[in-house]
């Protein structure tokens, strides 16, 4: 599986380009959202965390479908599969890989956040736990779809449908934990969602490892 | 070396509607060749993707060394290589990278890509990125990517595709180089004359059938 | 075919029966009155739509085991059939929100939970559309549904989690007895009429699927291969 990480990460970096234009527009989103509630400070606060999840989502289904081009080029995952190989390695290396890109996408939208919304926070660890854990949520199952939807047509469209009904508890968890460790925390409440999200984590991390072989094999 | 055999029975497959292959049934024995020609859109490459167990038969039987193409799949590709239409490689990486995947997966010292490349006549645009590839250029680099594999059976989709003279006298001493280590080959093309000096057996298929 | 019909029948009947005694002869409730009629139907939609995600689940399972075809076509007949359960039961759950809340949706967690899994089915009924061979498709669509099976419970508690606003759950234990009749009649009658719709369905998946896995053409007189 390092050999499989190795590679995914070489591809990543040699397709930095994408990366970019993928930030750039996840901070258009979350300036979009600013212009949706409009000029009021407190309101734009208050929803920040919503926001920024909201923009990581959106710009999540870019990434993870984007992941799956390389691949399908030249059928270079059949290539891999037929070495023989493990297909449970390669979906871990993907979907590591799809979590650090999207991880490192998070952390380069909080100073966005800062700026857009005046959603500062102390608790940075924390933030940071919790944007890792959630976009852990995001990469497990959308690396599994966008292999399925790699391989048909209307990709696009496809890969959000099937994605979003299905990562809603993350979705839930990761913006009450961050909307918390930026609002205010007096009661402690951010650990329940924290351990939330770990379980999701836990259970799709499994799940879609386990499934995956059926997904790309024909 | 061990010599593999191909044993195919009554083989069938589909897409969609249409049966790509309907009935065939051959055998190759260990370290032979055999071309198998046919027109355009006969099953010559499905043919090589069932082999390759790129794909499953729908009807019938393969056994490869004796292991079966779906029930010991992961056993069949251990022996098999195959050089496919589509080259199986990364368009962004090098092409020391993209044999470096290989070698990595297979766990095989990265110092057998040099030679490789040199065999190939790549070792000037060792390190340019595939994307930069013509298509002869891609087809040595999936050369050299099936021979990294030290394969016991080479699977050979339209090996001649897109190479030049120079590229077709490549090909056949790398076949002679394989047959010589006591490979077993199976070759779909359409360069009939010039493969008949290289295999023993001929497939003829029409419609997805032997005749 | 019969059976299927005959389940169909047996099931409007009883929905009928059940839905005129609860609508006309049992007695109105303390505290919503008529409007807490529709539970007459609610809550046995809701009851078989569950029954419905974890028969889905159950096929989807059953064919990645098995690899046998008669799954696919009950996963496909199972999921239309959630589909259509969970848009009734959002639907209902409006109709019942608005005079009693004010409001047309009110982030109950098991309203929404069914709004999740409607959208997600309805995704993997897309999904399905889509895929046209009919090896990978099934294969699929039994993944995609064990995840969103899967995620069910979960979905369930993050949302009640999430929410402040409480439901009482109304099952025949919270239900005095002049109620329980007509709910426990008409969920009979929606479960036969649930059952009798996955017969049929399950019936015309198998037929398409029929048409699209044709038999080869047989040839006479193949050999092997032969010597140059």
């Amino acid at each position: 599986m390092i050999a499989a990480l190795r590679k995914e990460l070489l591809l990543q970096w040699r397709t930095r380009g994408q990366f970019m234009a993928v930030f750039v527009f996840g901070a258009a989103t979350l300036l979009l959202f600013s212009f949706g509630i409009g000029p009021d400070a407190s309101a734009l606060r208050t929803f920040s965390a919503g926001f920024l999840w909201l923009g990581l989502l959106l710009s999540s289904t870019l990434t993870l479908a984007e992941s799956f081009h390389a691949e399908m080029e030249n059928r270079a995952l059949e290539g891999l599969l037929l070495l023989p190989s493990n297909p449970r390695s390669l979906y871990y290396a993907k979907a590591i890989a799809n979590w650090l890109q999207l991880t490192i996408l998070g952390i380069a939208l909080i100073p966005i956040m800062v700026v857009l919304y005046d959603a500062g926070t102390t608790r940075l660890p924390t933030l940071l736990l919790v944007i890792a854990l959630g976009t852990a949520g995001l990469s497990a199952p959308g690396t599994l779809y966008a292999a399925m939807t790699a391989q048909i047509k209307a990709k696009q469209t496809l890969l959000p449908l099937l994605l979003f009904p299905l990562i809603v508890p993350a979705l839930l968890a990761s913006v009450k934990a961050t909307s918390l460790v930026i609002l205010g925390d007096p009661m402690g409440q951010a650990r329940p969602w924290i351990i939330l999200l770990l379980a999701f984590d836990l259970i799709y991390w499994s799940l879609c490892g386990l499934l995956y072989g059926r997904v790309v094999e024909d | 070396m061990n010599e593999v055999a191909i044993d195919a029975s009554r083989l069938a497959r589909r897409y969609g509607r249409r049966w790509a292959l309907s009935d065939v049934t051959f055998h190759v024995p260990p370290a032979s060749a055999m071309m198998v020609l046919g027109r355009n859109g006969a099953g010559k490459s499905t043919l090589l993707r069932v082999l390759a167990t790129a794909i499953r038969p729908d009807r019938g039987s393969v056994t490869i060394g004796g292991f079966d193409v779906v029930r010991d799949r992961e056993d069949v590709r251990k022996l098999i290589a195959l050089l496919s239409h589509q080259n199986y490689l990364y368009e962004s990486l090098t092409a020391r990278e993209n044999l470096a995947v290989v070698a990595d997966h297979l766990r095989f010292s990265r110092d057998r890509i040099r030679p490789l490349l040199e065999q190939v006549g790549l070792s000037a645009r060792g390190d340019d990125v595939v994307s930069t590839f013509s298509a002869g250029m891609r087809k040595r680099l999936s050369f050299a990517r099936v021979l990294l594999q030290e394969p016991r059976v080479v699977l050979l989709d339209e090996p001649y595709g897109s190479l030049d003279p120079p590229g077709f006298d490549l090909v056949d001493s790398v076949i002679r180089g394989l047959k010589a280590n006591g490979a077993t080959i199976v070759m779909a093309t359409h360069q009939a004359e010039r493969a008949s000096q290289l295999c023993e057996l001929t497939l003829t298929l029409e419609n997805g059938s032997t005749q | 075919m019969r059976k299927g019909y005959a389940f169909i029948a047996i099931g409007a009947l009883l929905l009928l029966f059940g839905s005129y005694r609860g609508l006309f002869v049992a007695p109105p409730e303390q505290f919503m009155r008529d409007v807490q009629r529709i539970m007459y139907v609610h809550v046995p939609t809701a009851w078989n739509w569950m029954l419905a995600v974890i028969f889905t689940c159950i096929c989807a399972v059953a064919f990645l085991l098995r690899n046998n075809m008669k799954w696919d076509s009950r996963l496909e007949a199972g999921l239309e059939v959630s589909t259509v359960f969970g848009f009734l039961l959002c639907c209902q759950g409006s109709i019942w929100a608005k005079p009693t809340w004010g409001v047309w949706w009110d982030w109950d967690p098991r309203l929404t939970t069914t709004a999740v899994l409607l959208l997600a089915t309805l995704g993997i009924l897309a999904l399905r559309s889509f895929v046209e061979d009919p090896t990978k498709r099934a294969i699929w669509s039994s993944v995609a549904t064990i995840i969103a099976s899967v995620d069910l419970p979960i979905v369930y508690f993050s949302v009640k989690w999430w929410n402040s606003l409480h439901q009482e759950q109304s099952t025949p234990q919270t239900v005095s007895s002049p109620f329980h009749l007509p709910l426990r009649v008409n969920a009979f009658g929606v479960l036969f009429l649930m059952i009798g719709f996955i017969m049929l369905r399950t019936r015309i998946a198998a037929a398409r699927l029929e048409r699209e896995l044709a038999e080869p053409p047989v040839r006479i007189g193949e050999e092997a291969g032969e010597l140059a």
